[in-house]
């Protein structure tokens, strides 16, 4: 592979890409002359894969969507995402995106049709920004376990992606649930697990083909006892909580020295470049705003301690996770601008879980700017995130707190888009949006409400009561119990 | 500071001494009453000395403290099954697990009832969940429900996920109540619990022939240690594998008195644990139990009752393919007689047992059947129908008045009873939430408010 010419994917492929509906395998081999943007016409360009630059993209989303049609949802009760309910509201989608939302007075299109919403709800499509399916499958057992790299505190190199195997039956069972988008993240044994990948949750035989375009990536950052118990306990650093922050330290300082090397190399050409390394592309990424922090931190303190951590090296940190603690310092989430992204049941399990309180979302959630969200880590839980939403409600009005549906709802909404950086995308019902839509069985606070149809860009992906519309993976084909109903419920109906 | 500190101790103290309110005649009223096995519209239960006077629907008797329960829901205090309340505070922290023994003579007679500790900050937040009983249940490599580990770092190596029973048995279990006081046990030893399955094997050498053959012998030996303990003590017997403490424990067991909870999934081992049963004599109950279904009638013309998690419905392991969310009403339907358990072990997340009751709802199970598979069902299970678990006259008085449909996390328990005496509404929790409602940053430190 000595071969001088560039694998040249085009901004405008790249833009493309970026905007979405597109199916944009382009590799464009031969197709054009080097357009990175910083290439100078006189230098030789780096043999194939060693310059990022040269192909931000290398593992392209094959993403197309299913089929759609152009619809409008009536009749239902619509929660929009960002805040508003309309009652016998009507969701109009063309193309795959929301056109229009509101009552019973918005327009129809001619030739939309027309699903009926009556007595049921509607909401976007419920996304879990922190899930490990694919890369903790279902079977859990040895050989399929590829989520943790945990061979070093530093593994910012390692990516979610290349460890998702698409046929965990998981991620038809989260669909089932409501769920259209996720984030697949590496675990959290090290202080870089490394990158996540935002995924559609719509059958695929490859990873490429439910990669989210143009979604940011996400960089899996550990605080507290994880990394510290599994290094230390090998005798190596961390073992500590101050050995976590020096290893951030010292892998930030590493990636500036890179990214400053880089620049000088792009800058006046000299010498021979830098030799491309994956673990510090991936903090330039962070140091760049390109790619989000994505923190599992539980205490408020260590909370504390990444904020200053984030401004010693001129990054942001998007959100941190689990943040069981995070109602300790709400306010100043708040003012930061971090989402917190919580369960509301899970607490008591170690030692920095153990201040869990069921309110922490709705505590979270009160400072003007606050970012609650309610994710799963788990796959189960990632079947009822609604009801896990429920209970926080419900912990919120227990303490007089004023909070209604359409607003919790953006807790596994528009809240989690913002937190895995796509809220333009999805999350809410709102026109121009990806029409990512659910309509539940009945309100989606309540235990018995049952995710009827799911819709990813417009295209009918589950439905609870068409067969034709409830895939099961390759791996449930034949299994015990295949083909048999159970309770007169046949297997892909959930 | 020091004057509101008095204060708020002389509260605790009247707290601590409401024992004594056990005895006053109280009225529940107007509520829609949950008795367990049926349901009352606009009931009255009459609650006195921590036992239920009556349910039904007359009016309160004169005398009595009334709380109206008018569009409220009135139940019965759930009993958490396969539970761990009290028996460990902090799952990483292995000086506070008292629910799994790694010594091999003390396998069948572990007791768990010792370790128990009432004052577990754990309580009052299954209490706030409407849990007031549980059948606390030794733990063991492959129990816990689904088998997903906590913020996926198990995995790295850390944590219970290797560790296997040095025995076939993991011990007694024992039922508690979770009302505030000093003494929790309600009985010890009312089951002993045994790992089947892959976990079972394991224990044994790895293949689940080897324990099955390694069980018919462990109670070949508990008979003939029973028969001849006489001998045993002179030395007299051959020499026998068990202790002598766990040939003791499982005399009930292989004579069929103390029933054995079966951990077990696949239901090619769910046939062979009944096939088991019948042969030895064995009285079982099965736990777990994900694939139930494709046996369900097996199960019933057995009479063998399940204790289950209705959303147990992953291929976690190969034990599990055939896992779904329909378990529950299909055992229901064939006539099993099930309950209904929390979350991971239902310590820290018994309280979800109720969600997890609403979820085999919306999979089939009708309404009355997942309340009783909450209340009734657990009683009856361990033998103690008529005493807990249910709204009638003579059981002990653990009564949940709720805002709502108990299976709603909407829901809150507003007012909960325990064998008669009122639970003051708070955990530590609670505690937390009031000292950062407000933000927590006024001008003297969180530390100062409580």
């Amino acid at each position: 592979m000595k071969i001088d010419r560039m694998r040249g994917v085009s901004l405008a492929v790249m833009a493309a890409v970026g905007l979405g509906l597109s199916a944009c395998a382009t590799t464009g081999d031969d197709s054009s002359e080097s357009s990175g943007s910083s290439d100078r016409a006189e230098r030789t360009p780096l043999a194939t894969g060693l310059d990022a630059s040269s192909n931000r993209d290398p593992f392209p989303s094959t993403y197309r969507g299913l089929p759609r049609e152009n619809m409008a949802i009536v009749g239902g009760t619509v929660f929009d995402g960002a805040g508003r309910r309309f009652e016998n509201g009507v969701v109009v989608v063309t193309d795959g995106r929301v056109v229009a939302v509101g009552d019973a007075s918005t327009a129809i299109p001619a030739g939309h049709r027309s699903v009926d919403a009556r007595g049921r709800f509607v909401t976007p499509g419920i996304i879990d920004t922190h899930s490990h399916l694919g890369v903790y499958p279902s079977p859990g057992v040895q050989g399929m376990s590829d989520g943790n790299e945990a061979t070093s505190p530093n593994t910012a190199q390692v990516w979610a992606e290349h460890s998702l195997w698409p046929q965990d039956p998981g991620f038809n069972h989260a669909r089932a649930g409501g769920i259209t988008t996720l984030q697949i993240l590496p675990g959290s044994a090290n202080l870089f697990g490394g990158r996540g990948v935002t995924v559609r949750n719509i059958p695929s035989v490859t990873m490429q083909g439910m990669k989210m375009p143009g979604a940011p990536y996400g960089l899996k950052m550990a605080c507290g006892e994880n990394p510290s118990r599994v290094y230390g306990s090998r005798n190596q650093s961390p073992a500590t909580g101050m050995g976590n922050m020096a290893g951030y330290r010292a892998a930030f300082i590493a990636a500036r020295d890179y990214k400053a090397k880089w620049d000088k190399w792009r800058e006046d050409g000299e010498g021979s470049p830098p030799t491309r390394n994956l673990q510090n592309e991936t903090l330039v990424g962070v140091l760049d705003g390109s790619i989000l922090v994505q923190n599992h931190c539980y205490r408020a303190d260590e909370m504390a301690q990444m904020v200053d951590l984030s401004r010693e090296f001129g990054f942001r940190i998007t959100a941190f996770h689990h943040a069981i603690e995070a109602y300790k310092v709400a306010p100043m989430l708040a003012r930061e601008g971090i989402c917190a992204d919580m369960w509301t049941g899970w607490w008591g399990f170690k030692m920095e879980s153990l201040d869990g309180i069921e309110a922490n979302a709705a505590l979270v959630d009160a400072p003007e700017n606050g970012c609650a969200v309610i994710h799963s880590d788990d796959a189960e839980l990632t079947q009822r995130l609604n009801q896990e939403a429920a209970a926080s409600l419900a912990a919120g009005r227990r303490i007089g707190m004023d909070i209604s549906e359409e607003r919790a709802i953006r807790w596994i909404t528009l809240n989690a888009a913002r937190s895995l950086g796509i809220a333009d995308q999805t999350g809410s019902l709102e026109a121009g949006k990806r029409a990512d839509v659910v309509i539940w069985s009945a309100n989606p606070f309540s235990v018995y409400a049952r995710a009827d149809q799911v819709f990813v860009d417009g295209g009918l992906a589950f439905d609870r009561m068409n067969p034709a519309y409830q895939p099961v993976s390759d791996y449930e084909l034949g299994q015990p119990g295949f083909g048999l109903s159970a309770a007169n419920v046949t297997q892909g109906a959930r | 500071m020091r004057l509101r500190t008095l204060i708020l101790a002389a509260a605790s103290v009247v707290a601590i001494a409401s024992p004594a309110l056990a005895q006053e005649l109280t009225a529940i009223t107007g509520g829609r009453v949950l008795t367990g096995s049926s349901i009352i519209e606009n009931g009255t239960v009459v609650i006195q000395n921590g036992r239920v006077v009556s349910v039904g629907s007359g009016a309160a008797p004169s005398g009595a403290r009334v709380i109206d329960a008018r569009g409220k829901v009135v139940s019965p205090g759930f009993v958490a099954v396969d539970s761990g309340l009290g028996g460990s505070e902090v799952s990483s922290v292995g000086g506070s697990d008292d629910l799994r023994n790694s010594a091999n003579s003390i396998s069948a007679s572990f007791d768990v009832s010792y370790g128990l500790d009432p004052w577990s900050f754990t309580l009052p937040v299954a209490r706030l969940g409407g849990i007031t009983r549980a059948i606390v249940m030794p733990s063991h490599a492959g129990g816990g429900g689904g088998g997903h580990s906590h913020d996926d770092s198990d995995f790295a190596g850390v944590g219970h996920a290797g560790l296997q029973s040095p025995g076939l048995f993991a011990g007694q279990a024992a039922i508690i109540h979770l009302a505030e006081g000093t003494d929790i046990l309600v009985k010890p030893r009312v089951a002993m619990v045994a790992p089947f399955g892959e976990a079972g094997a394991g224990i044994v050498g790895g293949a689940r022939g080897a324990q099955f053959t390694q069980f018919k012998e462990t109670l070949a030996e508990v008979r003939l240690y029973a028969r001849n303990k006489a001998a045993y003590d002179r030395a007299g017997l051959r020499e026998l594998s068990l202790s002598r403490a766990d040939l003791e424990a499982l005399i009930p067991v292989a004579n069929g008195q103390m029933p054995l909870i079966v951990t077990v999934r696949r239901a090619a081992d769910i046939q062979q644990v009944l096939r088991l049963a019948r042969e030895e004599g064995v009285k079982v109950i099965l736990d777990g139990a994900e694939e139930a279904w494709l046996v369900a009638d097996q199960i019933a013309s057995a009479g063998v009752p399940v204790l289950l998690n209705p959303i147990s419905n992953l291929p976690g392991n190969l034990e599990t393919r055939a896992a779904r969310m329909q378990n529950a009403a299909a055992l229901n339907a064939a006539g099993v007689v099930i309950a209904i358990k929390g979350n991971e072990g239902s310590i820290h997340r018994a309280r979800e047992a109720r969600y997890n009751a609403g979820n085999a709802v919306s999979h089939g199970l009708p309404y009355e059947a997942a309340i009783a598979a909450l209340t009734v069902n657990p009683a009856r299970i361990f033998g103690m129908t008529g005493q807990f678990g249910e709204l009638r006259a003579g059981a002990a008085a653990d009564v949940v008045v709720w805002s709502g449909d108990p299976l709603e996390p909407l829901s809150l328990a507003e007012t909960i009873f325990v064998n008669g005496q009122e639970q003051a509404p708070t955990s530590r929790q609670f505690l937390l939430r009031d000292r950062y409602r407000d933000g927590g940053e006024g001008a003297m430190p969180p530390a100062y408010t409580r």
